[in-house]
């Protein structure tokens, strides 16, 4: 079952610490987004292998935009 | 021979030194390590710094009535009421109030941290500071360094000074000061609490609110028009999204030019003789107070708000009604994430944070109407 990463705020990533194929457990760090010059810890929503990104780093991001599915 | 060397000893400033300027110098001195070292609003503790020791050298003439060159940065800048509405057209520049258009009943909280305001005012009054002066104490409650002095410049010259520093270092000690107010008026389930999706904002939304809000406010409360015309007129530029030019140079450029001359004239009211003395120390009490008691009413205020609403708002949303933008939000964010590290309280938080730089302005208003100036 597929899951989306969705940015929890808007922002711009900072930080990706995740790439295709990287296995990923819940509550794990992946990736950071800075708004208003703060940096803000993204987690891994459920277990799972990451199937596709769609963003990289230095992209801005809305709220709720999905940034990687995992599968 | 004897009475030239005297003479010229005299022609230095070295013999009019008192003891109460050296305290002075320390206490600039203090200023400028905070501001460099410990990153403490340096744009302005900086300036202030560098003011308090110049005013506090002997015969410098710097603050001299109608030629010293601090005076006339002081007397055109803040007593013609020019660099705080200016610094005022920058924060509108700058501010995106979205957060606030996307969950408008967070205008409460804003409104509701100003209770800090207006308690201090009447404590101080209490104890013995008169009218004029107690208001502008209370005013470093709302934790807006242009606003304090643009009141105090109009009640309370005097003290302004005291006034300033005192906000603009309450406002750097954001992130020690909120926090234990917080964990102590909240549970763990609170701080964790989290805030249902926000509705999208529409670019029309952004563009009238400024224009709306000036009406309503300037009507309602005149006396708040020379801050609020100039933070709508701002937010106008940015959100028009047709005049980058003037919005770059409202935030940027102008912003800092006028931070130079807000900063040294400040430092510069305050000379020993007008500072040390116990009753503008105390400010600086009166003046955490007040920080400690906008937190804690905002906060207060947002639970208060979850008893009648059926949707529940996170109330450590209500700490982030003082107006010290964005600190206060990231403090509340903070907070919120060591609750629960999922927890991303921070736009939220930018909604009263933003409606209480707004509610410090209608505060100062409704002030000055009261009370004259």
């Amino acid at each position: 079952m597929a899951s989306e990463i969705t940015a929890p705020l808007p922002g711009k990533i900072v930080r990706m610490d995740i790439e295709v194929g990287s296995s990923v457990e819940e509550d794990m760090e992946i990736l950071a987004i800075e708004a208003m010059k703060m940096e803000n810890v993204v987690y891994a929503p459920c277990d799972g292998t990451i199937e596709k990104i769609l963003k990289k780093v230095g992209d801005e991001v809305e709220d709720g935009e999905v940034i990687a599915t995992i599968a | 021979m004897g009475n030239k060397l005297v003479a010229l000893l005299d022609t230095t400033g070295f013999v009019h030194l008192t003891p109460g300027m050296i305290v002075m110098w320390i206490i600039g001195l203090l200023l400028i390590y905070l501001a460099i070292k410990k990153q403490y609003e340096p744009l302005l503790l900086l300036p202030i710094g560098f003011g308090i020791l110049l005013v506090n050298l002997p015969l410098s003439g710097l603050m001299d009535e109608n030629v010293g060159l601090l005076w006339k940065f002081y007397h055109y800048g803040i007593h013609w009421e020019i660099i705080p509405p200016l610094i005022f057209l920058g924060i509108g520049a700058f501010t995106d109030f979205a957060p606030l258009l996307a969950n408008p009943r967070l205008i409460f909280l804003g409104a509701g941290a100003q209770a800090g305001v207006y308690l201090t005012f009447f404590a101080s009054h209490a104890m013995g500071y008169d009218i004029m002066e107690a208001a502008t104490i209370g005013m470093i409650g709302g934790a807006d360094g242009p606003t304090t002095i643009f009141i105090a410049s109009k009640l309370a010259p005097q003290l302004m000074g005291a006034c300033a520093v005192a906000a603009y270092s309450y406002m750097a000690m954001v992130p020690i000061i909120q926090p234990p107010i917080m964990r102590l008026l909240t549970t763990k389930a609170e701080r964790a609490m989290h805030m249902a999706k926000p509705r999208p904002v529409s670019k029309r939304e952004k563009l009238l609110f400024p224009i709306i809000s000036t009406f309503v406010i300037i009507l309602l409360i005149p006396a708040s028009a020379p801050l609020i015309s100039m933070l709508m007129l701002g937010n106008l530029f940015r959100e028009s999204g047709v005049v980058e030019r003037l919005k770059g140079a409202a935030q940027n450029e102008l912003m800092n030019i006028v931070t130079i001359f807000l900063g040294l004239p400040i430092g510069a009211t305050m000379h020993a003789d007008i500072f040390l003395q116990p009753k503008v120390l105390f400010i600086f009490i009166l003046g955490l107070i007040a920080f400690i008691l906008s937190t804690a009413t905002g906060i207060i205020l947002a639970k208060l708000m979850n008893l009648v609403s059926k949707e529940k708002i996170n109330p450590l949303l209500g700490a982030a009604g003082v107006s010290a933008v964005p600190m206060a939000a990231r403090v509340v964010h903070k907070v919120g994430t060591e609750a629960d590290k999922k927890n991303y309280l921070l736009m939220y938080a930018m909604g009263p944070n933003v409606a209480g730089v707004i509610g410090t302005v209608i505060a100062a208003g409704m002030f000055i109407t009261l009370l004259g100036g």
